[in-house]
């Protein structure tokens, strides 16, 4: 390990041995890029990635290049979302679908344990057998890479820890893609989690793509990034290569289809609770739940009971739930957000401030997954600027908690 | 060469058992028929299994194996080791079937979890408790424990309300705590039959008569959130201020402990950060409809 972090950056990638050093740059071209995929098997990971299905890109098993989304990308605005070709043969030209990795790390149905009654008296607890095998995670975005943090910090990061996530989340590669372009819902610069990525990843691929070059830069992250190298045929990039891959990223944080004015959110929100806002949104919304879904960060569920005939055997179930459900907080006295525009309340402040209190950060990362795929188009970034202009006080200073 | 496909990566320490979600089997040693519709369980632990101390304020997740799961209040006497005592109003599927749980019936139980009533803060001021309906539960380990130190602070008055004299709690304990005479137990219904010689009204209605001194003193409320919040309004009224006033709030409590996001309370998740917490922290929340 230590042998990794003193080599000599710009060494050839060692075959056979720890592989190119924590931090170092390399190309990769794009003919080779099965060789990327093979490396990622032979050590051991299943690979998933973008495919493209029922007409979006969505996250998927890939085993080759082949299931890639190559010469595709997608045109996003608030309730729409196309596929359309693009004029060059791109592996990774498309911004953030519908899917995002907590499927992956937060499964939407999980078998928590069984409880086996043995006597009368008492009962074993089993864990379903480990599913989960190791996974590169290819073409994560850096808005999902602030993602994963954020789960991490929920499911992880407190007194209680989740085993299911925690075995997942050690066993997972990420294969990071810079994002070289910017789709019509994205704000991930107002959020401060992109477009860039800069930590967080085991591999950081860069597409370079302009006057018949096709190759991509590679950033090694990690030793474990290192390591899965072993075979693939690099070469030294150059400083005008990584200038080349810093410059596709600053056009994507120009080409932002969005911004949100995030300064003083927390108090802007729970100050402004009653807000005529919230009813105007609540309106428009359908309670639908495409936007926890769709969201990277959204962790609610509900856990479910599963019994067998005879009563002795008695499953635990989680799947994934949503705030926007009645049924979400209700107590013996009926549901306690029983309106609409409750619910949304309930959503985008926990989204925005709330999250700060509970887990000591945003819960938005901007990628912009609930304007694309609400079916009424609306738009959180909308929304918030209206409570800013509806607010008695705006900005910082305008209520708190107590 | 690429070695076999062994796990990549750091391998962090990751638990086998089902994690913090996982139950420990008890069975139920006794239980008392309360009223109609609530009953009390003493819950023993399988033999050679320790129970968790806890703290008065604090609660379980319960359930009869295969009828669902549910966040109920400890209502024992924290100065028992050995048994965990809850009181349960058959409401739903689970509470229905713990409710109807006769002695020896398996329960899949797990806690304690939550932030309790800070008794400590009690010590040396008068204590003013007011509950309502099955409110109650949670008050009664904070109400064993302060009497078990009753020379530690100054007077006690107590308040409870419920909806008929049928619907009281612990008949016989809380005679016996009526005949005290270094505390004041005042009981209110809101309804009651000729037979009833106490008080009908709201649990606010008996405040005025409660003699503690503002200036020092501190005061635990659980109930319906309305009369919390009257409670509160009336307690600050009379010059104590909302710093030593503490509330037990109730969401639906799925995993208790901080993951799956049912009991958000504002900035809370009350099986995390309550389900006691400070009235100051709340006052403004309590006044919004639907959080």
């Amino acid at each position: 390990m230590s042998g990794l972090r003193n080599a000599h950056v710009g060494d050839p990638p060692s075959h056979g041995g720890m592989g190119p050093a924590v931090g170092s740059r390399w190309l990769l071209a794009r003919d080779e890029f099965p060789s990327l995929l093979d490396a990622l098997r032979r050590a051991g990971y299943r690979i998933v990635g973008p495919t493209v299905r029922d007409g979006a890109i969505v996250y998927g098993s890939i085993r080759s290049v082949a299931d890639l989304p190559e010469g595709w990308t997608d045109r996003q605005s608030a309730g729409a979302y196309r596929l359309e070709r693009r004029p060059d043969r791109a592996l990774f030209g498309y911004n953030v679908g519908p899917h995002s990795w907590k499927k992956y790390l937060f499964p939407p149905r999980e078998h928590l344990f069984t409880l086996r009654r043995t006597d009368a008296a008492k009962f074993e607890v089993s864990v379903p057998e480990d599913p989960d095998p190791p996974m590169a995670y290819l073409g994560v975005r850096a808005c999902e890479i602030a993602a994963l943090n954020i789960q991490d910090r929920v499911f992880v990061g407190g007194a209680a820890v989740d085993p299911g996530y925690a075995r997942r989340k050690a066993r997972r590669l990420v294969v990071a893609v810079q994002c070289g372009q910017a789709g019509g819902t994205c704000f991930c610069v107002s959020m401060g989690t992109g477009p860039a990525v800069r930590d967080g990843f085991d591999l950081s691929l860069t597409e370079l793509l302009d006057e018949g070059r096709h190759e991509f830069l590679v950033e090694i992250g990690t030793a474990d990034g290192a390591r899965v190298l072993d075979g693939v045929p690099l070469r030294p990039a150059e400083p005008s290569d990584v200038r080349a891959g810093e410059a596709r990223v600053a056009d994507a944080a120009r080409a932002m289809g969005r911004a949100m004015d995030t300064e003083g959110i927390h108090d802007l929100l729970l100050g402004n609770l009653e807000s005529p806002v919230w009813d105007d949104v609540g309106r428009r919304c359908l309670a639908c739940t495409n936007c926890t879904l769709a969201c990277p960060t959204c962790f609610c569920h509900s856990t479910e009971e599963v019994p067998d005939l005879s009563a002795e055997r008695d499953e635990r179930w989680r799947r994934w739930d949503s705030c926007f459900n009645l049924a979400f907080s209700e107590l013996h006295t009926g549901s306690v957000r029983s309106t609409t525009p409750a619910r949304y309340r309930q959503w985008l402040t926990h989204k925005l401030a709330t999250w700060f209190d509970q887990f000591g950060s945003s819960g938005c990362v901007g990628c912009g997954r609930c304007i694309t795929w609400c079916p009424v188009g609306i738009d959180l970034t909308a929304e918030v600027r209206a409570i800013r202009a509806a607010a008695p006080r705006p900005g910082p200073g305008a209520g708190g908690t107590a | 060469m690429s070695t076999a496909p062994e796990i990549a990566g750091p391998v962090a320490p990751v638990p086998s058992h089902g994690g913090p979600l996982e139950p420990a089997p008890f069975t139920v040693r006794a239980r008392a028929q309360e009223t109609r519709d609530t009953v009390s369980l003493v819950l023993a632990p399988a033999p050679g299994s320790e129970v968790p101390a806890f703290r008065p304020g604090q609660f379980n997740m319960l359930s009869v194996p295969g009828r669902g799961e549910v966040a109920i209040s400890i209502s024992g006497d924290p100065g028992r080791a050995g048994e965990w005592v809850h009181t349960v109003r058959a409401l739903g599927l689970a509470t229905q079937a713990l409710a109807g749980s006769m002695p020896g019936t398996l329960i899949a139980a797990r806690g304690p979890y939550g932030q309790g009533w800070p008794v400590d803060r009690a010590w040396g001021k008068d204590v003013v408790i007011v509950a309502g309906g099955v409110g109650l539960a949670p008050v009664r380990p904070l109400l064993l424990e302060l009497l078990r130190h009753r020379a530690r602070f100054g007077r006690l008055e107590v308040i409870y309300g419920a909806r008929t004299p049928d619907d009281l709690l612990y008949a016989p304990e809380l005679a016996a705590w009526r005949g005290r005479t270094d505390a004041r137990f005042q009981v209110t219904v809101d309804a009651a039959g000729r037979d009833w010689y106490g008080d009908v009204g709201l649990v606010t209605q008996r405040l005025p008569d409660a003699r503690f001194d503002p200036a020092s003193a501190v005061a635990f409320l659980c109930g319906p959130e309305i009369m919390m919040r009257l409670t509160a309004e009336t307690l600050e009224g009379r010059g104590l201020p909302r710093e030593g006033i503490w509330v037990s709030l109730e969401r639906t409590m799925q995993c208790g402990v901080g993951l799956c996001g049912h009991c958000q309370f504002g900035p809370y998740l009350l099986c995390r950060d309550g389900p006691v917490l400070p009235y100051r922290d709340v006052a403004r929340l309590l006044r919004i409809r639907g959080l």
